[in-house]
């Protein structure tokens, strides 16, 4: 009997080692994860907070881990919220650079964090700040009612008052490609943001996304409107404020020539 | 006992067993907390768009030229804009000078002041004239031909640019060393 219950015992311990050596065989046959070196990069970013309206903005800095986060700016902004500070406000919304939503000033020139490749120099930091001369909501949330309202004010749409009596309207391949470089336009505000003539006269003067727009109307062969549209531009303020800086097409991150278009409304002004 | 194993039930089981009973109960705990402490406060939309006025008030302005990245784009406008204005101020300063005192600023006077000075200030100040004065005229060729829209890519407002720099320092150098 005790040496029938020895044994059972044995085997049972046999066993058991059994199962550990197996299990732990087979974790010797998977992939060991490499082991990356940390890679600390500081991140400067502008906070203000509209519940402490009398403090100041200031730069608050952060320090994470490249090698565990995303390759994006987005990606750093997003592991920070996560990780460091729920606080930090941003707008993000597709990452992928169509809506438009995160355009922001990093390391000095507007552009979509999303689109934008966290500069993998750590001994240098990254300074993000919200597009340049807008009021600030909060943090990297600046206030956009009025470049809205300009955009509305350009009527952003098809005015034709004899359509065809069948069908759409049909178009030329080539009036059709005259609006290539204007129609992909995601209305982030990098660009408008981007010209000191809009810093200074943002109150009256278009800037370069809403009259990019407006070409994109005038030089539409669909719209009958054309005259309208370039009578309303007819003051000193709306259009003839751009200087032809080119700051604008200079920070585009959909790579659209927002100045082009406006030389090229200047001109057909010109020839009327 | 078997099944609980199995079914991997019996911690659950052995908890539930030995918590109090309101512990257990967590929906009802939920709903008389949430009854009792929060209140929601209705406002009218004109009170609204109050708090939302007394908050643009406050908001400040982003940075903006002290922050933006230094660019040939930007950094050579204002440089036109700088350099029209202090020609400007020197045509018009001396043809008002001229008017008030003709006898003190004709061409014999002023020949005759520049002629009396070292040669280091006659070349420091034909630089200081050349300079802005060559910059200025080929920048504005570079905009006349922005005006019929040509050139006006990314890389050929940089090609133009870099052209301007070059034209404007050879300009420079030959306008201050001719005798």
């Amino acid at each position: 009997m005790q040496s029938l219950l020895a044994a059972s015992r044995s085997s049972s311990r046999q066993l058991a080692l059994g199962h550990r050596a197996f299990s732990s065989s087979l974790r010797r046959w998977q992939a060991v994860p490499t082991e990356k070196p940390v890679l600390i990069k500081e991140f400067k970013i502008y906070r203000w907070n509209p519940d402490e309206p009398e403090k100041k903005p200031e730069l608050q800095s952060y320090k994470i881990d490249l090698n565990q986060t995303g390759p994006m700016v987005l990606d750093a902004l997003i592991k920070i919220k996560n990780e460091i500070d729920p606080t930090l406000t941003f707008r993000r919304s597709c990452r992928e650079g169509i809506c438009g939503s995160c355009a922001m000033n990093i390391d000095g020139q507007n552009t979509l964090a999303c689109l934008c490749r966290i500069d993998r120099d750590a001994s240098k930091n990254a300074k993000i700040y919200p597009l340049p001369h807008m009021y600030v909501v909060k943090d990297l949330v600046p206030d956009m009612t009025q470049f809205y309202k300009q955009y509305k004010s350009i009527q952003p749409w098809l005015q034709n008052s004899n359509p065809p009596e069948k069908g759409e309207f049909l178009q030329s391949p080539e009036d059709r490609r005259k609006l290539d470089g204007m129609y992909e336009c995601i209305l982030c505000a990098c660009c408008s943001t981007s010209c000191p003539s809009y810093w200074w006269n943002q109150d009256e003067y278009l800037g370069p996304a809403t009259l990019m727009q407006a070409y994109r109307w005038i030089a539409d062969s669909r719209d009958a409107h054309k005259a309208e549209r370039m009578e309303r531009l007819e003051n000193e303020m709306s259009l003839y404020r751009c200087h032809t800086i080119f700051n604008c097409s200079r920070t585009c991150p959909k790579g659209l020539n927002p100045a082009a278009a406006i030389a090229k409304i200047k001109l057909e002004m010109a020839a009327e | 006992m078997m099944s609980t194993r199995a079914l991997g039930l019996g911690a659950a089981l052995r908890k539930a067993a030995f918590s109090p009973s309101v512990v257990r109960n967590q929906v009802v705990l939920r709903n008389t907390l949430g009854k009792r402490f929060i209140q929601i406060e209705t406002i009218t939309p004109s009170t609204e768009q109050n708090i939302l006025n007394q908050q643009r008030l406050k908001r400040p302005s982003s940075p903006h030229f002290t922050i933006y990245q230094p660019q040939l784009t930007w950094v050579a406008s204002i440089a036109n804009r700088i350099t029209g204005v202090g020609l400007s101020v020197l045509l018009y300063g001396f043809s008002i000078a001229y008017l008030v005192a003709p006898t003190t600023f004709d061409s014999q006077h002023v020949v005759e002041v520049v002629a009396g000075l070292p040669e280091g200030v006659k070349y420091a100040g034909k630089a200081i004239l050349a300079a802005p004065f060559s910059f200025h005229a080929f920048n504005g060729l570079r905009h006349l031909s922005w005006d019929v829209v040509k050139f006006t890519t990314v890389k050929g407002v940089y090609a133009t640019g870099y052209v301007v720099l070059g034209a404007t320092a050879i300009s420079t150098a030959v306008l201050t060393f001719l005798k």
